[in-house]
Order: C-alpha cells, then structure tokens, then sequence
C-alpha cells in the first residue's frame, strides 16, 4: 500500500519532464539554465526523499486503517486471527436496525447543531471584544483558552464532580436561594444533554475565538480609516467590513466545529463512562462504536459503525466543501497554475 | 492570498504600529468591555479554579460545603502525589510521547510542506488534497483498526505505539499551516542563492528551515499540546497502569480514589500544570502563526 504510492509519486512526475522544459523557460528561469536531464532526475530524488516519509507514515497510519475497517466491516470477527466469517451486510443490518444507534445519530445530529448556534455567536463578539485596545488582555487571553488547552480528561474529570447530585452547581444554587433549579445534571435524560452541551461550549470555545482573532487581524487596517472617514459607526464597520472579511475564517470553523461534534468521543465517555451514556441520553456514534466494537469484543461490527461513521462525516465534509468552501478554497489550490 | 501570507510571519515586529495607527477602530474599551471580559473569564476559569482550589480542602470540607473555599488549607493532598512514583512516571511516559510526537511531526512536515510549497510537479495538488483530506478523519474513525494494525506491528503497549500513529495524524493540520508560510518565502532568495551556489537542499536548510521558524513553532505547540491531552488512543493501546500518560492516569486514579474526591483534584490540577505552562509561554505565537494559515 505505501509502497505503491511512493512509486506513484515517481511515475506521475515522470510524463512532466518534456512539458516542464517548454513552460519552465518562462516561470522559472534560473533551473532551465542548467542541463535539463540531470536537474530533472534530482529534483524527482528531492521530491521522494522529502515527502516520502511523511506520506508513507500518513498511509500505514491514517489511510490504511481507514480502508482496514471497510474490509473487517464485511466479517464477524472477535479481533483475534485472520478474518473469516463473512458475514456481508449484516454487520450494517445491524446497526440501522439498533434503536440505540439511532438515538446515538440524533444526539450527534443535535451536539452539530447546537455547538454552531451556541458557539459561534458567542466566539464572534467575544473576538470582536478582545480585538479591541484594553489594559491586560494578553492576560485575558491567555485565561480563555485555558480550557481549550486543558485535557478532555480533566475537564471531564472536573465537571462531573461538580455536576453530580452532591456536587458544587447545586450546592451553591441552594446557596442562592435557587433550589427549583438544582438538577441531576447528569443522569436526568432531559438535561444530560443540556449539561453536555454546556460543557463542550465551555471548552471548545477557545478555539473559536482564537481563529477569529486571528481572522480579524488579517484584516488590512485601511478599510476601517477608510469607513471612519466616511463617518461609519463602529457597528456599521463590524457589520460592513468584519463580518464579510471574516466570512472564510467562520466557514473554516464551522466545518471543523461540524466534523468535531460528528466525531465526538471523550467528554462523552469520560463523563458518563460506557455504560451510562446511552440512559443518560448522550450517547454518540463514536461511543456507540467503542462500546459494541471494542468493549464487546466484537470487531467486525465496531469497524462497521467506523466506516458508518466515517461515510457520514464524508458526506456531510463534500457536501458543505461543494456548496460552502468552495469560494475559499478555490484561489488556494489552483493559484501556482493561473500565473 | 500568498500576498496576505507574506505579511503573516514578520508581524511581531510591526503589528503594534499598526495597531496604535487603528485606535479609532479599536478605541471603544469601555467600562462595559472590561465588565463583559472579566465575566467571561470567571466563567472560564472558574471550573478551573474549583479543580485547583479542591485540591486544597480535605474531603470533609467537600462533602459538607460542596462549592466553598479551602479553610484551613490542607497541602497534604498535593504533597501525597507529587510524593506518589505513579504520578511521576506518567508525567513521564506524557513527556516522552509529547516530545517525540512534536518532533516527528515537526521534521517530517517541514519536508513534505516545503515540496508542496515550492516544487512544480505534476501531483502535487493530488498530494495536498490527500494531506487536506485527513484533516476530515480524525482518529475516531480509525481507531479499531488502527488497534489491530498496532498490535500486528507489536506494539501494543509501548510509548512507540501512541507516538507513530499520532505523528500521522497531526500531519494535516501541520502541513496545512505550514505550506502558505514556506510559500511565502521570496522566489529572489532561492535564486539568490542558487547563484551564490546552494543546491535546493541546501537552500532549504539554511533558509527555508530558520525563516518558517514562526508556523514550526505553531504546529510544534499545537501536536505537543494534542500529544499531551490525548485520550482515545492510549486508551486502546496502553494497557498497564505503569505505561498509561497523564489522560488515562487521572482517569484510573480517579477511579481507583473515587471516594478521596480531594486527592483526584489535586492530581487532576497537578497533571495539566505542563500544557498550560507551555501554551501560555507561545500563545502569541499560536495566534500569529494561525494568522497566516487561515487566510493562506
């Protein structure tokens, strides 16, 4: 498998030599002075040597296994010895069948949705906000992507203590005075998820707001002298200038926001454990798939739901790609060829 | 967009001039703004701050006053783990990984990026896109085979096992980031150097290396922090209290210690001191190095 694309790599570079030498005279001048031949077997060398590593360590790891989980997905198969019993389709049978599986793809579908509405909203203005001159804001944010930067586990590790029924949320709403709203935040169906929700919003948020941040310093100063000029408020600037200008940093996040909630595992497994999370009501195919795959020793089904899952986020990441980046993504790839 | 890109790296040094030129757009920093940070922060921290303050207080004092401060307060459970070998040893097994992991992904992306920045073959869109479409797929997809693959290569277990497959999948976002910032870098100065008789490789070490120096360090922090906080794949292949990374050992120990909530905090807190020390040493870095990627 890597084999063959590191050849791949060769054999696709080789027809180029002769269309090279005619169009390489005018966009680089400096290779076509030397010998042609010799230079082009060097620069194919250069091209292997260089990129060979990470694409055969990109293959075994990454594309491999992805391709693996498709043919075990066809097998009953514990884990253990060479795949045997071919069981075709049923494994996928299984799992449209599995009730649970379908409240795992509503609570996916649900933790996209709202990550976007809540998070994106709150990560614009708060980017806006921290963009603006005050006194300690590299401190300030410093301070608001620590959760971001802390681990899954801790955050997990830390809101379920606070969280359960003896915890410290409850606790101080009955110091408030608030007891109507203490909860069991977690094991309760009707807010489990509601608590999930505002967990992942507290940690992925960060990570938002650093984009943007970063999306609005690209922003050529000029077009606000220019707007101040004209005598344009500060609203009208963010509305006439920033939004639009900060339009492919949103959609960049938007698709990383939408793959991440697809894919969502940790906070999930670490919070409400294997066994909790699917009464809880927060169940997601990534646990779905750990717990039926992994935990029941039963691979072949647990590669099914992988490929499930993967053919899903496919769908969904060339659907929004066509219809969504497509405007962004355009210049970046095909630029070298227009000049 | 390579124009944008070319501005990204040496920013540092004339962004606060721009920045004292654009006070009237940035002016506006109210009352209302300070309230509006210093609320959010709270919010931010304040989980943080339960974690780090429970350390502090015995279990008494959080069973009977679940939300309060520490009084008196106790340093007992702090001392207990940084006393404990299991603790250390995990931090170490987390160093090891982390280092490893941010160096492989370090040599191995400024490699491959540097083509794709800057050779003209046929494939190379095809091999970008290849790297781009990982960036879909994280390792939840892949992580029952990946499972088997690394108990085939026998692995399981063992540091290697983690750091491989985590060196692949923090490919994409590397080389992402890090290709706008090497094409950013002046033609003149390859042929410049051409001239004065550097091969391509040579180029590329003496200039390619230390001028992309800036994404380097973004993507370095960005696969060490990941490295750091990694859960799924330990989870299946570290099996042995012994060999687990932080992650797993907050979670075995909050396990094993269900009872002590007080001690799980304190190594809760303890075991996220090194990611914070070092994103908080780069944190400009981070969000200038992004600068370049989002808008290349």
């Amino acid at each position: 498998m890597s084999d063959s694309l590191g050849e791949n790599t060769l054999t696709t570079t080789s027809p180029e030599g002769p269309s090279r030498a005619g169009g390489g005279a005018t966009t680089a001048p400096s290779p076509a002075r030397r010998p042609r031949r010799p230079a082009d077997w060097r620069k194919r060398g250069e091209i292997a040597l260089l990129t060979g590593p990470a694409v055969v360590m990109f293959l075994a790891f990454v594309i491999f296994p992805v391709i693996m989980a498709a043919y075990y997905g066809f097998f009953r198969w514990k884990g253990f010895g060479p795949p045997t019993d071919f069981v075709g389709l049923d494994n996928y049978l299984a799992i449209f069948r599995d009730s649970t599986f379908h409240d795992a793809l509503m609570h996916n579908g649900f933790i996209v949705v709202m990550s976007l509405m809540l998070q994106g909203p709150a990560a614009i203005a708060l980017a806006l906000l921290l963009n603006q001159r005050m006194r300690g804001r590299s401190v300030v944010r410093v301070l608001i992507f620590v959760p971001y930067v802390i681990s899954e586990v801790i955050v997990g590790t830390g809101w379920a203590l606070m969280l359960r029924t003896t915890g410290a949320l409850n606790d101080l709403l009955e110091k408030a005075g608030l007891d109507a709203l203490t909860a069991d935040w977690l094991a309760d169906p009707d807010v489990a998820i509601w608590s999930l929700m505002i967990i992942i919003t507290w940690k992925y948020i960060g990570f938002a707001v650093i984009l943007f941040l970063a999306g609005l310093q690209s922003i050529p100063e000029e077009l606000f002298e220019a707007a101040a000029i004209d005598g344009a408020s500060y609203w009208q600037m963010q509305r006439s200038i920033t939004l639009p200008l900060l339009g492919p940093t949103i959609r960049i996040w938007a698709f990383l926001s939408i793959i991440g909630s697809l894919q969502l595992f940790d906070l999930v497994y670490i919070i409400w454990g294997q066994y909790v999370a699917a009464t809880a009501g927060t169940s997601t195919m990534a646990t779905y798939m750990v717990v039926n795959g992994r935990n029941a020793a039963n691979y072949g089904f647990g590669n099914a739901v992988a490929v499930v899952l993967f053919l899903i986020s496919m769908v969904i990441a060339l659907v929004y790609q066509r219809f969504v980046l497509r405007r962004d993504t355009e210049g970046a790839l095909t630029e070298r060829k227009k000049r | 967009m390579t124009a944008s890109a070319v501005t990204a790296p040496p920013l540092p040094a004339d962004r606060p001039v721009r920045r004292k030129r654009g006070g009237g757009r940035l002016g506006r920093s109210g009352p209302m703004t300070y309230l509006i940070a210093f609320f959010f922060v709270g919010i931010c921290i304040g989980p943080v701050a339960y974690i780090v303050l429970g350390g502090f207080r015995s279990n008494s004092q959080i069973i009977t006053s679940p939300s309060g401060f520490p009084s008196p307060w106790e340093i007992g459970n702090y001392l207990d783990v940084l006393s404990s070998e299991i603790f250390w040893r995990q931090m170490g097994n987390s160093a090891i990984s982390a280092i490893a992991t941010t160096l492989g992904v370090v040599v191995l992306g400024v490699m491959a990026s540097y083509v794709l920045a800057r050779y003209d073959f046929r494939g190379r869109t095809a091999l970008y896109s290849l790297f781009a479409a990982g960036l879909m797929f994280p390792m939840t997809v892949a992580i029952t085979p990946l499972y088997i693959l690394v108990r085939e290569l026998g692995l399981m277990n063992s540091l290697p096992g983690i750091i491989l497959p985590q060196i692949a999948f923090a490919l994409p976002t590397t080389i992402i980031i890090l290709v706008p910032f090497l094409r950013a870098i002046p033609k003149e100065l390859e042929e410049a150097a051409a001239i004065d008789g550097a091969s391509r490789l040579g180029f590329f070490f003496r200039m390619v290396v230390p001028l992309s120096l800036p994404g380097v360090i973004t993507t370095g922090i960005l696969a060490f922090i990941a490295s750091w906080n990694s859960y799924m794949l330990p989870l299946f292949i570290l099996n042995d209290e012994g060999m687990y990374t932080l992650p797993l050992g907050v979670q075995a120990f909050s396990a094993q210690y269900s009872v002590d909530t007080a001690r799980v905090l304190a190594f809760t807190s303890l075991s996220m001191i090194p990611a914070l020390i070092f994103f908080s040493l780069f944190e400009k870095r981070i969000v200038g190095g992004l600068t370049g990627a989002v808008k290349g």
